[in-house]
């Protein structure tokens, strides 16, 4: 049985349909690369597996339990944590709270305050440090700390380099790195191509919405996942080849 | 001078009781209960109730009348306010309005337009008196006040400081739909949050009626104070809640002494300063405001 397993899910933003009935599933230990241009729903995929929008069709299930109805909250004690979008942290709060904050669903497990801080040492003389004075590569590391703090059985990760400089941006993917290593499973939306099949064993291309591209990260052809990233795959009758 | 300035610091005790709830409503939910003033009132009649037909003394009433407004904070978050939230920032100040106006009328109803207080039922403690050197009286009921406003907002201090509940409250506060992703049910905390500020209320209701006489329209003024102190001090912030009193009661206290009608004039000036130096930091200044209906228009 797949951990994650989400069947023909479409989620709507009023009107738009931002999501069009994407199936797909990641077995335990796996990274799943979720790739794709500006607005083709990787984001909006990822929230809704987190709870944040509810579909208007289909299913999200973990570990064979449907978990499309549960609410957010409730998702994160269940094993599913996201690291948002540009990272979202409490400014108001300090590392340590923002961090603690990740343990209010209970979860039991190895992640502490001293683990994180171990795995981003540059967050340790930080830790007493409001987060809205943090520099972008600190905050990531909260942001990241944050999620694991809960245990979490799958780890959604949503454009964790976005607005980071190169070198903190690669610090950044050597802690992924290690906790790919360690059997995290992940769901990484990324749009540098290069990062995310380089530290995947599965990737996945969305174009308006759909999968336009699904396979093996290692044997993928470079040339096939960019032609699905800008759609050159589409055909004037609009199937898509997924 | 030096009596009327520490009566006045003695008064901002209270006032800090009364806008703790206010302030602490509005920085979790980001709603304004004008109901805020009609519930200490309740708090006051319980109180009296209690004390004048179950011989109740109004301290011990408190250990009944807290709970119970706890569970009015709760029932009232639940049912009201977090249904009329979903309506706009608008919905719930006319909510809370009209609440106030619904409680006005049934205190009024059931029990009178006559005044009332819970200093009969305290002894000698509404006029019972320290002196200091220098010949100042300072009351013991003014000393109780304001040592429950400073342990009382320390304590809301490390509730929310040192406690996991207490985090999920701020962050609730900061961004509901981030705290749950993070796992936090934003709307239990929030409930929560409601049944503490209406905890306080109760409190500010005890002295009100302690240190005075209410009737069943005593809110109003109870919410004006409470609204000006919670501005000056900073919407928000506890600490400055009891700044916010003090220096509310200070003017109103000094406005005394230049005219015997100065009491509320000297307040209000003092809200009013504070607004507009407030408003002119955020770059809205009287200027802008002056202008503001040329913009609109156009």
């Amino acid at each position: 049985m797949s951990l994650l397993s989400v069947e023909n899910l479409v989620v709507r933003h009023g009107l738009l349909q931002a999501v069009r009935g994407v199936s797909f599933s990641i077995e335990r230990g796996e990274t799943l690369a979720l790739v794709g241009a500006n607005g083709a729903g990787k984001t909006t995929l990822l929230r809704a597996i987190a709870g944040a929008h509810q579909p208007a069709a289909g299913r999200v299930l973990l570990d064979g339990a449907d978990i499309t109805g549960v609410p957010s909250h409730k998702r994160v004690g269940m094993g599913v944590a996201l690291v948002p979008e540009g990272r979202k942290l409490f400014v108001q709060m300090t590392v340590e709270e923002n961090l603690l904050l990740g343990r209010t669903a209970g979860r039991p497990g190895d992640w502490s305050v001293a683990k994180v801080l171990e795995m981003f040492p540059n967050l340790k003389p930080r830790r007493h440090a409001k987060t809205g004075h943090l520099s972008g590569g600190e905050q990531q590391a909260t942001a990241i700390g944050r999620a694991l703090m809960s245990n979490p059985d799958v780890l959604l990760l949503d454009e964790v380099s976005l607005g980071l400089s190169p070198l903190i941006v690669d610090r950044v993917y050597a802690a992924l790195q290690g906790l790919i290593s360690s059997g995290t499973t992940i769901i990484l939306v990324e749009q540098d191509l290069n990062r995310a099949l380089s530290v995947s064993n599965k990737v996945i291309c969305m174009l308006e919405g759909r999968i336009a591209l699904e396979g093996d990260s290692k044997s993928a052809s470079r040339e096939d996942v960019t032609k699905a990233y800008f759609g050159l795959h589409w055909k004037s009758t609009g199937s898509v080849p997924a | 001078m030096s009596n009327q300035i520490i009566q006045g610091i003695l008064l901002g005790g209270y006032y800090a009781l009364i806008a703790c709830g206010l302030s602490f409503m509005f920085s979790v939910m980001r709603i304004i209960n004008l109901a805020h003033g009609s519930l200490a009132v309740v708090a006051a009649y319980a109180l009296w109730f209690l004390a004048s037909r179950f011989h109740v003394s109004p301290f011990l009433g408190l250990l009944i009348v807290l709970p119970v407004m706890a569970v009015i904070g709760w029932a009232l978050q639940r049912f009201l306010l977090e249904r009329s939230a979903r309506g706009g920032a608008l919905l719930p100040i006319l909510t809370t309005f009209g609440l106030a106006i619904v409680i006005d009328n049934m205190l009024f109803e059931q029990f009178g337009a006559n005044t009332r207080s819970l200093a009969p039922y305290i002894g000698s403690l509404s006029y019972d008196s320290w002196e200091w050197p220098g010949s100042i009286y300072v009351g013991k009921l003014a000393v109780i006040m304001f040592a429950t406003a400073v342990i009382l907002l320390g304590g809301l201090q490390l509730f929310l400081t040192r406690t996991g509940l207490g985090r999920s409250i701020r962050a609730t506060s900061e961004d509901p739909d981030t705290a749950g992703l993070v796992g936090v049910d934003a709307r239990r905390a929030n409930t929560i949050a409601a049944a503490i500020a209406l905890v306080t209320v109760g409190l500010a209701g005890a002295f009100l009626g302690m240190r005075g006489t209410f009737d069943p329209y005593a809110g109003a003024p109870q919410l004006l104070f409470a609204f000006e102190a919670a501005v000056i001090g900073g919407a928000g912030s506890l600490w400055g809640t009891l700044i916010g009193g003090i220096v509310l009661a200070l003017a109103q206290t000094l406005g005394a002494q230049v005219h015997p009608q100065g009491f509320l004039i000297g307040g209000h000036a003092a809200f009013l300063v504070v607004l507009f130096v407030r408003l002119s930091a955020s770059g809205l200044g009287l200027r802008g405001l002056l202008r503001l209906p040329s913009r609109i228009a156009s």
